[in-house]
């Protein structure tokens, strides 16, 4: 390859800022080649996430004009011309519902092949490969392709690497419309970025999540108590989700987010496997549940056989101490 | 009307799931194995808007090996009028552009007016086929819904990402792909059983679609390496006494997580 310009598709948020993801999805492909991000936008911010992209590590900046009518096919036109137009060596985004959508229609538009939901993109002897965590990090698997460049989607909140910032180099990017169908976008609908201040599940440092144990929505606030105290975001598992105790977005297992925080905190969790398949790749894990048999405490660093009402609160108190 | 929805078996999530270390393909002996529940999310809406608008005929097509015959009759049992099952030797460990292109001309074998998928399906939560079969049929694609409405010859969706509520419109035929905000799907009964045993199940090979696909001359995705991780090894484990709350915050402080 002669340039190896790794083309990676950046998120904005709705709010017009660059989505949380960038910044490992960056530091990755700073480890591939010269990371050139394309950012599809309005132009009133692209010069303002033009400037964030750089600081996160872009040496090169594309910027293609958002069209906020047609559904996902303006970013696979826009990804269209900025493969043309860099010729790179692979194509990285989030696995995010909007990047799922445009790299799988810019892969098979492309002809290349697509593995998606990596956790980690490397170099080997044969070229880039990506690795995955298959059913809930029971199996590492290494995928490549046969040809041509891969295009890759990477699992949010994975990416620890981070890239030196680098100098502005923004331009705009020429886009070929083209005349595929698309869904029409009526209106548009934002909701506020929530008014917690909790960090969001997908990619937190620390999770404490609750299962049935916590019998009620009203229990199910000691889980936030000791999130707030921890700097944590909340989980759930699936029971306490259908029981009605948290939304569904809380939702950790095979059905819902798939994490690996440095802290997992299970409150009340069983540990179905459909639970564990969400939960067990993370570094330390505390389980706290009356049922010694419980199959949570097979996976946990340190486990509690108890009630969560009486020691969380002394947990609460003694961190509050130390804390003084 | 022609209702196409894509069915996909998959290990039930409520057991335990395997990888074959040779081949890396799923072992299909080792798990139970189902209809993927966000599919059957997607039949339940078919099913339902057919018995509301009569004339229209929902076919449930599959890409599996034949053994899958057992679990695409519970679309039958559900209320689907038709099976379609590609199974085909050619196509084990098939990536997803391979899928994708085996899919579409299946799909464009049976006709649709509209396609409808899961958005993404618990085995790999790959999430990618609706869009790359909107890109290979030339289709609007409305993916990640919380709900549909299909009136005429036009469909109106509510898509949901994280913080963005979008209201999508496009004329048919289109593809779309449901969420878990889609209504629970209905429990097959005996006459359902009974009376799928009688409806067509069609089972076709790559070569009986007339399609020129080529298995390999295209781009692949590949899978290059597997091993399983070794399994956690549970740590300490403590009955509760009163200084377990004290205990537990030195751990956090120890592994500097407090």
């Amino acid at each position: 390859m002669a340039t190896d310009n790794i083309l990676i598709l950046l998120e904005v948020t709705p709010d017009g800022h660059l989505a949380k993801s960038n910044a490992g999805l960056l530091g990755i492909a700073a480890g591939l080649g010269k990371p050139v991000a394309l950012i599809v936008t309005s132009q009133d911010d692209a010069e303002r996430l033009s400037n964030a992209a750089a600081e996160l590590g872009a040496a090169q900046v594309l910027l293609a004009d958002d069209d906020s009518t047609s559904f996902v096919t303006p970013s696979v036109d826009a990804l269209e011309g900025a493969y043309l137009a860099t010729t790179p060596t692979a194509v990285i985004a989030t696995h995010s519902a909007y990047a799922r959508d445009v790299l799988a229609r810019f892969a098979v538009r492309m002809g290349l092949a697509i593995n998606v939901d990596a956790v980690d993109v490397t170099r080997d002897d044969q070229g880039i490969v990506a690795r995955h965590s298959a059913y809930g990090g029971t199996y590492n698997v290494t995928s490549a392709v046969t040809y041509g460049a891969p295009v890759i989607t990477l699992r949010a909140g994975v990416a620890d690497a981070r890239a030196v910032a680098q100098p502005v180099a923004a331009e705009k990017l020429l886009v070929t419309k083209s005349v595929r169908r698309s869904a029409v976008i009526d209106a548009r609908e934002v909701s506020d970025a929530p008014v917690t201040s909790r960090p969001d599940l997908r990619g937190a440092d620390r999770v404490i999540s609750g299962g049935r144990g916590l019998g009620s929505a009203e229990g199910f606030t000691l889980v936030e108590q000791l999130a707030d105290a921890l700097g944590a975001a909340v989980g759930a598992s699936r029971a306490a989700v259908d029981a009605g105790y948290v939304p569904q977005s809380s939702q950790v297992g095979q059905t819902g987010v798939q994490i690996s925080p440095q802290l997992y905190v299970a409150l009340g969790i069983s540990g179905a496997i459909q639970h564990k398949a969400g939960m067990q790749t993370s570094k330390i894990i505390i389980a706290i549940n009356k049922d010694e048999t419980a199959p949570i405490f097979d996976v946990a660093d340190y486990g509690v056989v108890g009630d969560v009402f009486t020691v969380v609160p002394k947990l609460l108190d003694a961190l509050a101490a130390a804390d003084s | 009307m022609k209702i196409v929805v894509l069915v996909k078996e998959v290990p039930d999530t409520w057991g335990e799931r395997y990888l074959n270390l040779e081949t890396g393909l799923a072992d299909r002996h080792a798990s139970a194995r189902v209809i993927d529940e966000i599919v059957e999310r997607g039949l339940e809406f078919a099913i339902s808007w057919a018995a509301k608008n009569p004339g229209t005929e929902v076919i449930a097509l599959s890409m599996a090996p034949v053994e899958a015959t057992t679990n695409i009759r519970k679309a039958l049992a559900m209320g689907a009028d038709r099976a379609v099952l590609v199974a085909d030797e050619v196509l084990v460990g098939a990536d997803i552009t391979l899928t994708a292109q085996v899919l579409a001309a299946a799909l464009t074998h049976t006709g649709y007016d509209l396609i409808v998928a899961g958005d993404q399906t618990t085995d790999g939560a790959g999430g990618v086929i609706p869009a790359a079969l909107a890109e290979l049929l030339d289709l609007p694609l409305l993916s990640r819904l919380a709900s549909i409405d299909v009136t005429g010859d036009e469909v109106r969706a509510t898509h949901i990402s994280e913080r963005v509520t979008l209201s999508l419109s496009a004329s048919l035929p289109a593809i779309v792909s449901v969420t878990e905000r889609f209504p629970d799907p209905r429990l097959t009964n005996f006459k359902g059983i009974v009376s799928a045993k009688n409806k067509p199940l069609e089972v076709l090979s790559v070569a009986d679609l007339g399609a020129s696909i080529d298995v390999l001359g295209s781009a692949r995705a590949i899978l290059t390496d597997i091993e399983a991780k070794p399994p956690r090894v549970a740590g300490r484990k403590e009955v509760e006494d009163a200084d377990s709350g004290k205990r537990l915050a030195d751990f956090l402080k120890q592994n500097q997580l407090a």
